[in-house]
């Protein structure tokens, strides 16, 4: 995976990974691109787009859209459940997570994506592993308090 | 804001957050976030010493003003202060910080990589996980630089935690990614393929992602993780649903394992019989499962599954040689291609795009026809229909390219303008490729212009011209189609185009029905002449003249059209000139001049269609494929079949027989000089096709050419092809040498993945020493990256390195090898003596073996001056009055090498009349002798 964004409705970026080097210009075109070029596009249509020469997987949960580019080989589907595993991993940590949980503890997001994705690959797929590691965290701060 | 934030409550942090979003406008954010940037600024350097908490929180709001997209140029310093803290979570928010606004400052980077090695050094699992994330989220090149060989060790050592191990694993994939040279292969590969066999899944999940990347470059290293992986997935895939605990996902075992299993395997050929027999039992229950009733209701249960049955479909296809297998994958397909999910559909249209390739299943891709025309008719989606044409094109052959031409025609009328300009290439290649009857041909193409005539560009009209003039059975049907296309009120320009130049050639074969006689044929050309663009009127202009020609009877009018004002008083200069010259032509030259010079065009020469080039530039190469290429592919000898390719030669001498496919038969072998610039023509240097990344492709063609013009000269262009140039200027002194090479990207987009290697055969590198650093992985277009080689000759040597680069263009895999231009004269000091002292040391290196002569044929002409030049540049001293023959040259010069100097000595005697010269080389040394003549012999 090349990169993931996570973006509101309303074309507000929430959350950015990128697993490739780039300058932070263009990152800022590559997000202003595919933000609009997701948002134009129908619900019901298909979750896959050509982008460039990478495959763009995206889907809406509610308010927020997670969308991820991947490259030419890269199993689409899975990229979809990739999707799925962290808004699931989000939701358990959170609560039921709602976009004011992911702008308020946006560092918490950032934390959780790193123990379940690491430089664009599935690193722990298990839910109950990666949730153990951030609670684990969670902890030790409480120790130090 | 919300109640109370998980975790720490940094409750500055939330206010800030909540004022940010109160604001109502851009300029009330930016207000606010300048406030809170100064006061920020004066905490960090107030004389007060913040504790941690008040830092981490600091840090915090810089990072969140950074990811709204402002700039943020401090901070740092207290980030990586954080670093060091005992403190978890201060500790984590700077390695957040960290990663996120990565800088370049080398004092900076100093701090954090000593922040990381403590980390990693302090055997505390979380804290070693946070710095490895590090490592992992930067994945600069000074990161790979301080711990790509510490990381391996802490990845197979035995006693560290599973959580570790699964960081490490993706920490050095991302490294190798980036810096692939700084991470050595060494003894810890094989334990890594044993991670395989870990017990635990998340460690085997990270480890073949790792081993997948490092297999695709070494596949030889790895080679046994194939019979690992075969034996892992047939574990999965045959464990009961619950077997697997919190790695089944949605009743499916471990369904991203799977996945990248299947990939792993995909960079391999089939396996040995044994493991085979295991691997396609795997994916025959795979394929069973896809038809078993869903074990859940939900999308993410039937995603997973699918994940993988495409997944191995994918490995079917890229083994290529089960024909059961092919076509169960087809039927498969098949049966999303109407499953109500547009997901689904739109990846088995993608899927069965590469199976209409394989021979196997060809056959069984298209009886799909009939579900693929409707997707195409009644997707609403444009991507779904994009891959609905792609698949129409690829399943194409004869038995049924008139039905799919015609569908695509249809349905070009109502195509999404984003995708007509391929539409109406594919249709026309299809229709020259499978045209039976070329009548059918020019329907198609004029429909085309009819329906789309904006899409259609030059490549295409011109096509159909090249053709119509090449066959004489069509040209009497085309003038006919094209006469009655141009009786539409309204017609396209490019019609008018075609019709006037087929018109002007042919029009005389309908020029016997009275209905397009002579006169209304130009009456009607004239008729659409002033709403036409300048280049369109030129071409009319011509047609008239043709005319004037074919149609005695219509001189005359011809003539008055010339003459009047808005001709030959015409603004454009072009339209102007052609009035004048074809009415003096008309005027003077006798009838039989006329026919003489406005004969009908001759044959175009065969060539390729300059409009597939045009389709494989606009969509890469490799999506253009089609069966009859990849069978060229599979047999070589077909290469050397009837329509010669030019590489051939270059393809039968390596193992990747596809290093023809972009250049076709389109152009001639080019001996010297720059390489064609006809379309796809540059393609011969390109390897696109080719499989493993790893394989280096063979010389491009005029490699040696280039090679031997270096060997008197430092500088200059060594390579161009359509998309890269590469530039040299070289420095030597003694036994030591510098050379930059510069690569040009020719191109207007990114080159990915751009890895030049410099390849020194075994022999070769124990008398040649080659450092050099990487370049950065993406070049951008229209940029140039160096390279700086640094050279030690240690010993004598013959053989030239091979310069090999890799990259990604568009989507292709590019992969081009050049001899890099070091030969051992570079080593040579120039030696000035007199003509006693030449002699006498001639005559001491008598012995047989130190002499080498070669007598030759002049290849260029034979200038003195020019001989001098090169003798100078090959390095020598040119050695003036000392040969009795004063037509003769002398040189003496010293090779350097790092263990020895030699002593060299060389005649070079030309025969004017004969066109022919003698060399005589002597050294103190038989091999530095022959090398010595031979490269220099080439130079005359």
């Amino acid at each position: 995976m090349q990169f993931m964004l996570l973006f509101s409705r309303q074309g507000k970026l929430r959350l950015q990974k990128w697993y490739v080097p780039l300058s932070d210009k263009e990152k800022k075109k590559i997000t202003r691109e595919l933000v609009q070029t997701v948002l134009a596009r129908k619900p019901k249509m298909c979750s896959f787009l050509e982008w460039r020469d990478l495959k763009i997987v995206y889907k809406r949960y509610a308010s927020l859209y997670f969308c991820c580019a991947i490259e030419d080989q890269d199993n689409e589907l899975i990229t979809l459940e990739i999707i799925h595993r962290y808004v699931e991993l989000l939701d358990k940590y959170f609560g039921s997570v709602c976009e004011l949980d992911i702008i308020f503890n946006f560092e918490k997001a950032y934390f959780i994506l790193d123990e379940f994705l690491l430089g664009g690959e599935v690193q722990e797929t298990s839910k109950k592993n990666v949730l153990k590691a951030i609670e684990q965290a969670d902890l030790l701060q409480e120790d130090a308090k | 804001m919300p109640a109370v934030s998980k975790g720490d409550g940094m409750r500055g942090l939330a206010v800030f957050i909540s004022d940010i979003r109160n604001c109502k406008s851009k300029e009330a954010e930016i207000k606010r976030i300048n406030k809170e940037l100064a006061n920020i600024r004066s905490k960090f350097k107030g004389d007060k010493a913040l504790d941690g908490y008040s830092k981490k929180k600091y840090v915090c709001k810089l990072l969140f003003i950074f990811l709204l997209g402002h700039d943020i140029d401090f901070g740092h310093m207290e980030a990586v202060n954080l670093l060091s803290s005992n403190r978890y979570t201060e500790k984590q928010i700077g390695y957040l910080f960290i990663s996120v606004l990565v800088n370049s400052n080398s004092e900076l980077i100093r701090l954090i990589n000593n922040a990381i090695k403590n980390d990693l050094a302090s055997r505390n699992p979380t804290f070693m996980g946070l710095a490895l994330h590090c490592i992992a989220n930067v994945g600069s090149r000074e990161m790979a630089e301080a711990f790509a060989g510490e990381i391996p060790k802490i990845l197979v050592a035995g006693d560290t935690m599973d959580s570790v191990k699964q960081s490490a694993a993706l920490c050095l994939l991302r490294l190798y990614r980036t810096s692939p040279d700084l991470v050595p292969m060494g003894d810890w590969t094989s334990r890594v393929v044993h991670l395989l066999n870990d017990q635990h899944l998340g460690v085997v999940t990270a480890a073949t992602s790792l081993i997948t990347t490092l297999a695709q470059k070494n596949p030889e290293e790895f080679k046994t993780s194939v019979s690992l992986a075969v034996s892992r997935l047939s574990r999965i895939v045959t464990s009961a649903s619950t077997d697997l605990q919190d790695y089944t996902y949605y009743f499916v075992p471990a369904p991203w394992l799977s996945v990248k299993l299947l990939r792993l395997l995909q960079c391999y050929p089939p396996p040995e019989p044994a493991v085979r027999g295991r691997l396609t039992e795997c994916l025959e229950t795979i394929l069973n499962k896809a038809q078993e009733p869903p074990k859940s209701k939900k999308v993410q249960h039937s995603n997973a599954k699918n994940a993988v049955l495409f997944e191995a479909i994918s490995l079917i296809i890229h083994h290529d040689s089960e024909p059961n297998l092919l076509v169960r994958a087809c039927n498969q397909l098949g049966q999303f291609l109407q499953h109500r999910e547009t997901n689904l559909r739109y990846l088995a249209l993608e899927s069965m795009c590469t199976l209409a390739s394989s021979e196997f299943s060809h056959e069984a891709v298209k009886t799909h026809i009939e579900t693929v025309i409707n997707a195409l008719k009644t997707e609403r989606d444009v991507s779904v229909r994009q891959r609905a044409v792609d698949l129409l094109y690829a399943m194409c052959d004869r038995s049924n390219a008139q039905q799919i031409v015609a569908e695509m025609l249809s349905y070009l009328e109502t195509a999404d303008y984003s995708i007509r300009e391929e539409i109406v290439l594919k249709v026309a290649i299809l229709a020259e490729k499978y045209a039976v009857d070329y009548t059918w041909y020019v329907d198609t193409i004029l429909n085309l212009i009819r329906i789309a005539g904006d899409y259609v560009s030059e490549e295409v009209w011109y096509r159909v011209i090249q053709i119509v003039i090449n066959r004489d059975d069509v040209q009497g049907y085309a003038a006919k189609t094209v006469f009655e296309a141009l009786q539409a009120p309204a017609c396209h320009e490019n019609l008018v185009k075609v019709g006037g130049y087929i018109l002007g050639e042919f029009g005389n074969l309908i020029a016997g029905d009275p209905r397009s006689s002579p006169l209304i044929q130009f009456s009607l050309l004239h008729s659409k002449f002033h709403l036409c663009s300048v280049p369109t009127r030129a071409l009319l202009l011509s047609t008239y003249i043709k005319f004037v020609n074919l149609f005695p009877e219509v001189k005359a009018t011809i003539q008055d059209v010339l003459r009047s004002d808005s001709q030959l008083k015409n603004a454009d200069v072009e339209l102007q000139q052609r009035a004048v010259e074809y009415l003096r032509l008309s005027t003077i030259a006798s009838t039989d001049i006329l026919a003489t010079v406005l004969e009908e065009m001759p044959p175009f020469p065969e060539r390729e269609s300059s409009i597939l080039a045009k389709l494989k530039k606009k969509k890469g190469p490799s999506t253009v494929t089609d069966l009859e290429e990849t069978k060229r592919e599979r047999s070589a000898d077909v290469n050397g079949g009837a329509e010669p390719a030019p590489a051939s030669a270059s393809a039968a001498s390596t193992p990747s027989p596809s290093a023809d496919l972009l250049g076709l038969g389109a152009v001639p072998p080019a001996p010297t000089g720059p390489p064609p610039s006809s379309g796809g023509g540059g393609g011969l240097l390109v390897d696109v096709f080719s499989d493993s990344a790893s394989a280096v492709a063979p010389l491009a063609p005029g490699s040696e050419d280039n090679f031997a013009r270096f060997v008197c000269k430092n500088n200059g262009v060594l390579f161009e092809n359509q998309l890269l140039q590469i530039g040299l200027k070289s420095e030597f002194r003694q036994n030591l040498g510098r050379m930059f090479i510069f690569y040009g990207n020719k191109t207007s987009t990114q080159f990915l993945n751009f890895t030049p290697t410099l390849i020194c055969s075994d022999g070769l590198q124990s008398n040649l020493n080659l450092q050099t650093k990487p370049v950065d992985p993406t070049v951008d277009g229209g940029a140039q990256v160096q390279q700086v080689v640094n050279i030690e000759c240690l010993s004598d040597f013959s053989e030239a390195p091979v310069l090999n680069i890799q990259f990604r263009y568009g989507g292709t895999f590019q992969n081009v090898s050049v001899k890099l231009p070091i030969t051992l004269n570079k080593f040579f000091q120039p030696t000035e003596m007199a003509s006693q002292d030449f002699f006498q040391r001639w005559k001491q290196l008598s012995n047989p073996q130190q002499e080498v002569q070669n007598i030759f044929k002049a290849k260029h002409p034979m200038d003195t001056e020019i001989t001098k030049a090169k003798i100078i540049g090959f390095g020598s001293a040119l050695l003036e009055e000392v040969d009795p023959n004063p037509a003769n040259f002398v040189g003496a010069g010293i090779i350097h090498t790092k263990t020895t100097q030699i002593g060299c000595l060389l005649r070079l005697e030309p025969n004017l009349q004969a066109q022919m010269y003698r060399l005589t080389v002597r050294t103190s040394k038989d091999t530095v002798s022959q090398r010595l003549c031979g490269l220099l012999s080439e130079q005359f």
